[in-house]
């Protein structure tokens, strides 16, 4: 699971009212390198929770000021920043590990990269 | 033959045998690589933009291969984890996985990708593997988390499989319900074999479906043009530098297989498996 796909995700539970950023709890997270895209990384960056962005990356061991406290227009039109935002995007990998509902304390586990957000019927009605 | 929706829940369906025979199957593969090829081109995207692309029931990752190959980022959703194991072991470079059943709602943030596609996996919403699953709500539930999740001005297109045109009309009906404009197209619609249905979703009002494709492509069938062998050469297309990761992986493959012929319990190889790794960053 990229830190792109979790900044994305949502809990799926019923009666969440954020219900995101899920907690990461990793147990193996690996870096990939990726030939970098500049211009997705772009346009992405508005999209993105920053505040949660943030969060994940100290969760998986990113030191601290890996990231600027807040995305600025500037940045977006700086190369060097464009490439370490897709460094931690696009290459950290939490390969194992536990996503947590930040509302209802539901574990969703992550095997070999792939997070499982399997639920119930009883647990979206 | 009944059709498998009518038979199995679709993870019991795709089980491991399943996936790798649907995988290795070339008319297959090439089928299904036009139909994603349909999609991507019905999403209207302007050209050259590398976009964030939900692929919903994205099965082996052959619709993400196609996204790919379009320039751009994608994010696979399936309910079956033999499917998605398949889907891992490709040397993908910018799609990542995540194990879902479309009926509960995806489970994404509002207003996060720029399209969605998905290939043959819609009409298993249509029908209801245990007893308390309701096909109506299940629908309404994917269509209504799709509405929220994809970026106002973004479209979806979703090909799939009706067995009737009730079940055609009850799919079209709850994507409405949900607040979504637009409509079938349906593809070569006097051939029995390469006739397809796209429901191409819009936020747009007055959004005009796109035209279908009328004439039969060449040779027939729509598997025609494509034998295993295409794939493969497209695959090359734009990804030097997999030299060097590629001989370590192989390495690391090759002495996993040795191990394992000497008993040992040794990890599954994935996508991950002898790559470069960095601790720290
Ligand atoms: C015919 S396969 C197509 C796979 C892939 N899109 C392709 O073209 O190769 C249908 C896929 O839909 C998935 N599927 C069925 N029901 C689903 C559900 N409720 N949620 C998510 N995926 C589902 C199946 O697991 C399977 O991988």
């Amino acid at each position: 699971m990229r830190l792109l796909t979790h900044n994305v995700l949502r809990s799926p539970m019923k009666g969440v009212v954020e219900g995101y950023p899920l907690r990461i709890e990793a147990t193996d997270v690996q870096m990939v390198e990726s030939e970098v895209k500049e211009e997705f990384v772009k346009h992405m960056a508005t999209t993105l929770d920053w505040g949660a962005l943030c969060k994940a990356a100290a969760e998986v061991g990113m030191p601290e000021g890996s990231l600027p406290p807040a995305l600025t227009p500037e940045l977006l039109e700086d190369s060097s920043f464009l490439e370490a935002l897709h460094r931690v995007l696009m290459d950290m990998h939490v390969v194992e590990g536990t996503l947590v509902c930040p509302e209802t304390g539901r574990r969703f586990p992550i095997a070999e990269g792939v997070p499982n957000l399997m639920c119930t019927e009883d647990e979206v009605r | 033959m009944s059709r498998p929706e009518l038979q199995t829940p679709p993870e019991l369906f795709y089980n491991d045998k399943m996936s790798k025979k649907y995988n290795s199957n070339s008319r297959m593969v090439g089928i299904q690589a036009e139909i994603s090829d349909r999609c991507i081109e019905l999403l209207n995207i302007p050209p050259g933009q590398s976009y964030f692309i939900l692929d919903v029931g994205c099965g082996s990752g052959l619709s993400g291969e196609a996204l790919e190959e379009a320039g751009h980022v994608w994010l696979g959703v399936d309910i079956s984890r033999d499917m998605l194991d398949v889907a891992n072991e490709r040397e993908t470079d910018f799609g990542d996985l995540c194990q879902h059943d479309m009926g509960t709602g995806l489970p994404f943030r509002p207003a996060t990708f720029d399209g969605c596609i998905s290939v043959s996996a819609l009409q298993w919403l249509c029908y209801a593997q245990t007893s308390e699953q309701v096909a109506k709500t299940r629908l309404l539930r994917f269509f209504s988390s799709l509405y929220a999740t994809l970026k106002r001005g973004s479209r979806a297109a979703l090909q799939f499989y009706p067995d009737s045109t009730e079940q055609a009309v009850l799919i079209s009906s709850c994507a409405a319900r949900a607040g979504f404009t637009g409509g079938l197209v349906i593809d070569y619609p006097n051939s029995t074999k390469a006739k397809k249905y796209y429901l191409c979703l819009s936020f747009e009002h007055g959004y005009k479906t796109p035209a279908a494709k009328r004439a039969e492509p060449e040779g027939g069938a729509a598997a025609a043009k494509f034998d295993g062998g295409s794939r493969e050469r497209r695959g090359h297309r734009g990804k030097p530098k997999k030299g060097k990761v590629a001989k370590t992986r192989n390495w690391v493959l090759a002495k996993k297989d040795q191990q394992r012929r000497q008993g040992r319990d040794v990890r599954d190889d994935n996508k991950f498996t002898g790559r470069k790794r960095k601790d720290k960053f």
